[in-house]
């Protein structure tokens, strides 16, 4: 059974069809990549799977299970985590603290009032153990409003790791990262390749071309191919819609 | 890895040994103002109390939940109405009246936060303030209970049926123990596994929905903690005047109770604590100093808003690292 199904997922904002009919499926196992022109609603898809958009037609399965009435959070409690295209961390905890409070969403104790939630050792301890994955461990001190562009595009990667997800949507994780972290990113994700399906947005290529198990490709809000890399790559129809211009 | 237990969080409130110091200080204050004969202040400073416990109340949302609630006072004033409505039926027991007016004022807080807490920032203010503006209008209107004039109590509650709190002794102690109480929960739950939550939807409410937690429900439950000891507050501030009346809920009151938490700091419930009391000393000394004192402390909020953001619990900071 697919991880994640989609079925003619539609959403329009007035007159304009942002998601037209989309349909897909992110394997047991499977990184599914998701790429397109800047505008051809890729966000838009992802907020609509995570339950922060609500579609106009169409719907989502999770596991077999129709989560498509279900709030945002309810999902999240089903096991799928999520990286946003725009840096969404808390910027007045520390780093570690953002990783132990996405770990605490799945914690016995997560609404708990009668204890000390910076000294609950278990989550400081998952906090640290993914920061260290994604190479932030000396940093794990630092409030995360002072950490670099790109590190805390590491710290999302960490926080969405501690969620123990079943899928894990990535909305352009290395967007806006330098040279060296997008390959400390790509390596992180590739050693979770194969425990943990992912559906990844990305325009880097060759994060792209070295994760993806399969592509497809949204334009104006249609997929118009989906397929093997290699395939992808030599798709004239996708080449002439996006790739041309950009994996040159 | 093992630092991780040890390593404190980055806004540490003051140690509880200061805090044992400071309630031990208070304590004593009334013994040292009747001795030098200012037993007036013993007065003062119980109403500075009521108000702390209000204030630190609303703290909890306004400071940890990013809750800017402009109708506090609606709080304040059922649970005086708690404390007066029966009273004018002759029951006058506190183990009664004062669970009663946190209860009630809980019940009022969960009923308007279910639909003030589907919006968001201005739009909240608004609905919080017209909420707290039917209150007020309702109880003009409860002719039975003194309508706009209010009811006077001849008296205060009683507990299992003694006159305890006649004395203003006594009394200050009960309002300094209701404070102190207060504190202590309002800080444990800010500090605790829910009130990371709290804080963490303050600061970025669409990313703690992504990590699945419930915000709507984590804050209506903060809200309805804080309406209950605003109750609480409200249920004191009867006893403290023998007198109940619709102004208590009228918006000047929340107004000045949001002034009381920005003077504290905003986000220190110490910080708004001090802050409540502080004004209450204030007004003592600026209104015998001239008539127009509402002037004088509104430049010190000013003053406050623009040099020193993090109010009192930052300038308390400051000093001690120096």
């Amino acid at each position: 059974m697919s991880v994640l199904a989609i079925e003619g997922l539609t959403k329009r904002f007035g007159a304009l069809v942002v998601t037209d009919g989309v349909s897909l499926t992110v394997e047991p196992g499977e990184v599914h990549a998701l790429i397109g022109p800047n505008g051809a609603g890729k966000t838009t898809l992802i907020k609509q799977i995570a339950g922060a958009v609500a579609p106009d037609a169409g719907r989502v399965r999770l596991d077999g299970e129709d989560v498509t009435a279900l709030p945002e959070h309810a999902r999240a409690a089903r096991g799928l985590a999520r990286t946003f295209q725009i840096t969404a961390v808390f910027p007045q905890f520390t780093a570690r603290e953002n990783v132990a409070l996405a770990a605490q969403a799945k914690a016995p104790r997560r609404l708990w009032p009668f204890s000390v939630a910076a000294r609950d050792a278990g989550l400081n301890a998952a906090a640290d153990a993914a920061l260290e994955t994604v190479g932030l461990a000396g940093r794990a001190g630092e409030l995360a409003g002072r950490l670099a562009h790109g590190e805390q595009r590491g710290l999302e990667v960490a926080m969405a790791l501690v969620q123990r997800p079943r899928l894990l949507l990535l909305d352009e994780p290395m967007a806006g990262a330098g040279r060296d972290e997008t390959d400390r990113l790509i390596a992180t994700l590739a050693r979770l390749k194969g425990r943990v399906p992912m559906l990844l947005i990305e325009h880097d290529m060759g994060a792209v071309f070295a994760l993806a198990d399969r592509v497809s490709v949204l334009v104006a809000g249609r997929i118009v191919a989906t397929g093997a890399p290699e395939a992808i790559r030599a798709d004239p129809a996708v080449r002439a819609a996006y790739l041309g211009t950009e994996a040159a | 890895m093992t630092l991780a237990a040890e390593t404190p969080a980055p806004a540490r409130a003051a140690p509880p040994l200061g805090a044992v110091a400071v309630v031990a200080a208070l304590a004593l204050a009334p013994l040292a103002f009747d001795a030098a004969g200012a037993g007036f202040w013993i007065v003062v400073l119980s109403r500075g109390l009521v108000y702390a416990v209000a204030a630190m109340a609303l703290q909890l949302v306004l400071g940890r939940g990013g809750l800017v609630c402009f109708g506090f006072a609606a709080f304040l004033v059922i649970g005086a109405y708690a404390v007066g409505i029966p009273y004018h039926h002759r029951v006058e027991e506190g183990l009664v009246v004062l669970p009663l007016a946190m209860a009630a004022a809980a019940l009022f807080a969960l009923a308007t936060g279910a639909i003030a807490l589907r919006t968001r920032g201005v739009y909240f203010i608004m609905i919080t303030l017209a909420f707290g503006q039917m209150v007020y209008y309702a109880l003009t209107a409860l002719s039975t209970y003194g309508g706009d004039d209010g009811m006077t109590l001849w008296g205060r509650s009683q507990v299992a049926g003694f006159d305890l709190f006649r004395d203003r002794r006594a009394f200050y102690w009960l309002c300094l123990g209701a404070a102190a109480g207060t504190w202590a929960l309002v800080r444990a739950v800010s500090r605790s596994h829910f009130g990371r939550v709290l804080e963490g939807a303050r600061q970025n409410e669409a990313r703690m929905a992504a990590l699945g937690f419930d915000v709507f429900r984590v804050r209506l439950i903060a809200y309805a903690l804080s309406g209950a000891l605003g109750g609480l507050a409200g249920a004191l501030l009867a006893n403290h005047a023998e007198f109940v009346s619709p102004a208590y809920g009228s918006w000047h009151v929340s107004g000045e109770l949001i002034v009381m938490v920005v003077l504290g700091g905003f986000a220190s419930v110490t910080g708004a604590g001090f802050g409540a009391i502080l004004l209450a000393v204030l007004e003592e000394v600026l209104s015998r100093l001239t008539s127009h004192w509402k002037i004088l402390l509104g430049l010190g909020v000013v003053g406050v808003a623009l040099l020193a953001r993090d109010g009192l619990a930052g300038a308390l900071a400051r000093w001690r690292g120096r």
